[in-house]
């Protein structure tokens, strides 16, 4: 595989395409598979084909559009239609309007049922406000295709990478576009990248972290399945510049589809030489394998990561040594988030400083958000780092439905907090939500209305991490089940004021003294809801239970 | 617990069952490498649908590992499961987006019907049922999975007719 051969098949794909006066992608992603989009899939490949339209239209699966509360989704291009809820009674309409007559099926565009929309969905705020790097092409082209990835100028960063580009060069463009770890510490990427290419060692190996554990988080595994190749084309570019040869991507077992579309992009790229040994001709040889995670939220932590991947317990362990310079079997690693990985093509292609002047001077790009609970329009969006919560909830979420008032937004997962109403303007990026007590985390956004108990919102967290504590440090261990005890005490309104006091102290011990973020993030609910939330701690103190009584069972 | 006492003596499965063949395969392919493990593991499970003490004699023997730390793997991840699941099995994602939306009252409902708590089966072995931290179908809270396939915004009043159109009566 060379240049010449990557634009034969581009040009081949895009002839392909303008013979084609339409193209509709069916949403096959997890979430539009669970509503029913498989046989829509078939119907309407099966209609076309009856109205003799199969040569004028093209009916693909593809990845996740975004608004997944209303699947099955399906998009004709290139008027930007999208259309909801279309099952197969729904089919016969689409293509007998739409396809056959350009006449659009108002009643069925996406939001009809709750505001004015025009054929081009694309002008609704849900989609006009994102701004798209990360998601470019989930929902546009079949994740199940290299051609059609390699169509839109697929693995031509890597290709530039290799052929024009130096190690060195290709770290100081990552620097320059000031790209910050998307799994949510935020550590800069081309810092991360130079610390272990400076590392001499006979063999080093990059690692793709799709261990997606936080719950109400699922931007990995959209990507991992609307998009494989863009992942495995950035992993490959890291594995060039820090000098790796061999590349591990961890993938929740929770995720079966997205491992099924991961393996089938490695598959695709190994036979086309753009993975393995010598690709594109060159000196560089890189291949990628899976690894399915077992279920551990505490797998996330990279060193936890590593030993799980040694098959091991995923039990962390002290750092320094970093990963990058002690990893995988002792050599240096690269670890970064899936996320993180799907931005690098799209830097090595327009350039850092194009990147750069995307989002906020300290946090640039775009970052994707998970958006979910009391919301009107659940799903995947992608926003400029620097949009204001506000905008993000109301504008694109359509705020809270059934006339209740907003709450909280809860980022960050169980390592993060509840933000309340009155910080809502924040401008979102890692440094303005840290100060809110709270952080950036993978991007899980779970919007909370007034029926939503903060109390017990603590307590849910909290028993999460009880739960998924390792058990290998003492302060994690002990300290969120001590929490957790007191947390139900107050939840129950059993609890006296000695008892909130204890439960502060707490928090700032384990806090502090944990070994491994899990740990160390564990009390930030708890410390937010109270930061925010106070009133309701003392309204429980004062005797009055919990109005929902919780009964989460322990696993 | 499953300490090989006589190490001499060679533990073997039933040539018969056509799931030792395809676990031997597994095995082969993965050589003895240690790291293998958890992937072996995942097969053995997906065969035999939880990981009966006998199969993880075997893989420790194959895999040359000790015991304790096959044990010590099978019980820290949750995916992992030493117990026989139902005929039938429902798993009920309680993530963050299905517990704001009301996770505990699907499965309160269905202890409710099936007297059934996270990680029991039913006294017919038709029906199991698990919790999940988060299957990430958060756009759709709340959801359940019933034999793979995802049920999406589940009402807690309709929860035990979805399962009996599903899988028929439990007892």
């Amino acid at each position: 595989m060379n240049l010449k051969e990557l634009n034969d098949i581009a040009q081949k794909v895009r002839k392909k395409n303008e013979g084609f006066k339409k193209k509709v992608c069916v949403c096959c992603g997890a979430g539009c598979l669970s509503s029913g989009s498989e046989p829509v899939l078939k119907g309407l490949q099966q209609a076309v084909k009856d109205k003799g339209l199969e040569n004028e239209i093209e009916v693909i699966p593809s990845g996740c559009m975004g608004p997944c509360n209303q699947g099955p989704l399906v998009k004709v291009l290139p008027d930007q239609t999208i259309y909801q809820k279309v099952l197969e009674p729904q089919v016969t309409a689409i293509v007998e309007r739409h396809l056959s007559k350009q006449e659009v099926v108002t009643e069925m565009l996406i939001f009809s049922d709750s505001r004015e929309v025009s054929a081009d969905t694309s002008q609704d705020p849900f989609f006009k406000k994102q701004f798209k790097i990360v998601l470019q092409n989930c929902g546009n082209i079949n994740p199940e295709s290299i051609n059609d990835y390699i169509s839109v100028d697929g693995y031509r960063a890597l290709d530039k990478a290799l052929r024009l580009m130096s190690s060195e060069e290709v770290i100081a463009e990552i620097k320059h576009s000031r790209l910050r770890g998307r799994g949510g510490a935020g550590f800069p990427t081309g810092l991360k990248w130079e610390t272990v290419y400076k590392y001499v060692a006979s063999e080093k190996y990059v690692i793709c972290n799709g261990d997606e554990g936080d719950p109400g988080a699922f931007m990995d595994r959209s990507v991992l399945e609307g998009d494989p190749h863009r992942v495995l084309e950035g992993m490959a570019i890291a594995g060039y510049a820090i000098g790796a040869q061999k590349g591990f991507a961890y993938i929740r077992g929770e995720y079966p589809l997205a491992i099924k579309r991961f393996d089938q992009a490695i598959k695709q790229a190994r036979k086309l030489g753009l993975l393995g040994k010598n690709i594109m001709g060159t000196e560089f040889s890189f291949d990628v394998e899976i690894r399915i995670g077992a279920g551990a939220f505490v797998c996330g932590e990279e060193t936890a990561l590593i030993a799980s991947i040694e098959g091991k317990r995923g039990t962390p362990r002290p750092r320094p040594p970093f990963p990058a310079e002690s990893g995988l079997w002792g050599k240096p690693t690269l670890i970064n988030n899936v996320e993180t990985f799907a931005n690098i093509a799209p830097i090595i292609l327009r350039g850092g400083e194009w990147y750069s002047e995307i989002g906020t001077p300290k946090s640039a790009g775009t970052k994707v958000f998970a958006l979910a609970g009391k919301i009107q329009y659940s799903g995947l969006i992608e926003v400029p780092m620097g949009m204001s919560l506000r905008e993000i909830i109301f504008d694109i979420g359509g705020g809270v439905p059934g006339g209740k008032k907003f709450k909280a937004a809860q980022t960050g997962g169980p390592s993060g907090g509840c933000i309340p109403e009155e910080y809502l303007d924040t401008k979102v990026d890692y440094e303005s939500l840290v100060s809110l007590g709270s952080i950036m985390g993978s991007g899980g956004l779970i919007i909370m209305d007034e029926t939503s108990d903060m109390v017990d919102v603590a307590r849910f967290f909290m028993e999460f991490c009880m739960d998924e504590s390792c058990g290998k440090c003492v302060p994690c261990r002990v300290g969120t089940k001590q929490m957790y005890d007191l947390l139900s005490k107050i939840c129950f309104g059993k609890a006296r004021e000695y008892d909130l006091k204890l439960l502060e102290e707490l928090a700032v011990y384990v806090k502090e003294t944990s070994l491994c973020g899990l740990g160390m993030s564990a009390p930030n609910p708890l410390l937010s809801t109270l930061r925010y939330f106070r009133k309701e701690y003392v309204e429980h103190l004062k005797g009055t239970p919990a109005s929902q009584i919780p009964s989460l069972p322990v696993s | 617990m499953i300490a090989v006492k006589d190490k001499a003596k060679t533990f073997d499965l039933p040539k018969d069952d056509p799931r030792t063949k395809l676990l031997m395969s597994t095995l082969k392919r993965e050589g003895t490498r240690p790291d293998a493990l958890i992937q072996v593991l995942h097969t053995a499970q997906t065969l035999y649908g939880y990981l009966p003490m006998n199969v993880i004699r075997y893989i420790t023997q194959s895999l040359r590992l000790p015991p304790s730390r096959v044990f010590g793997v099978v019980t820290f991840y949750h995916f992992f499961s030493l117990k026989q699941k139902g005929e039938h099995n429902c798993l009920v994602c309680t993530g963050t987006a299905c517990y704001v939306k009301g996770a505990e009252k699907i499965l309160e409902e269905i202890n409710k019907a099936y007297a059934l708590k996270a990680g029991e089966v039913t006294a017919d072995n038709n029906l199991g049922l698990q919790t999940a931290r988060c299957i990430g179908a958060c756009g759709l809270a709340p959801a359940m999975v019933i034999d793979d396939n995802i049920v999406a915004k589940v009402k807690s009043e309709e929860v035990t007719g979805i399962i009996r159109s599903r899988i028929g009566e439990a007892k």
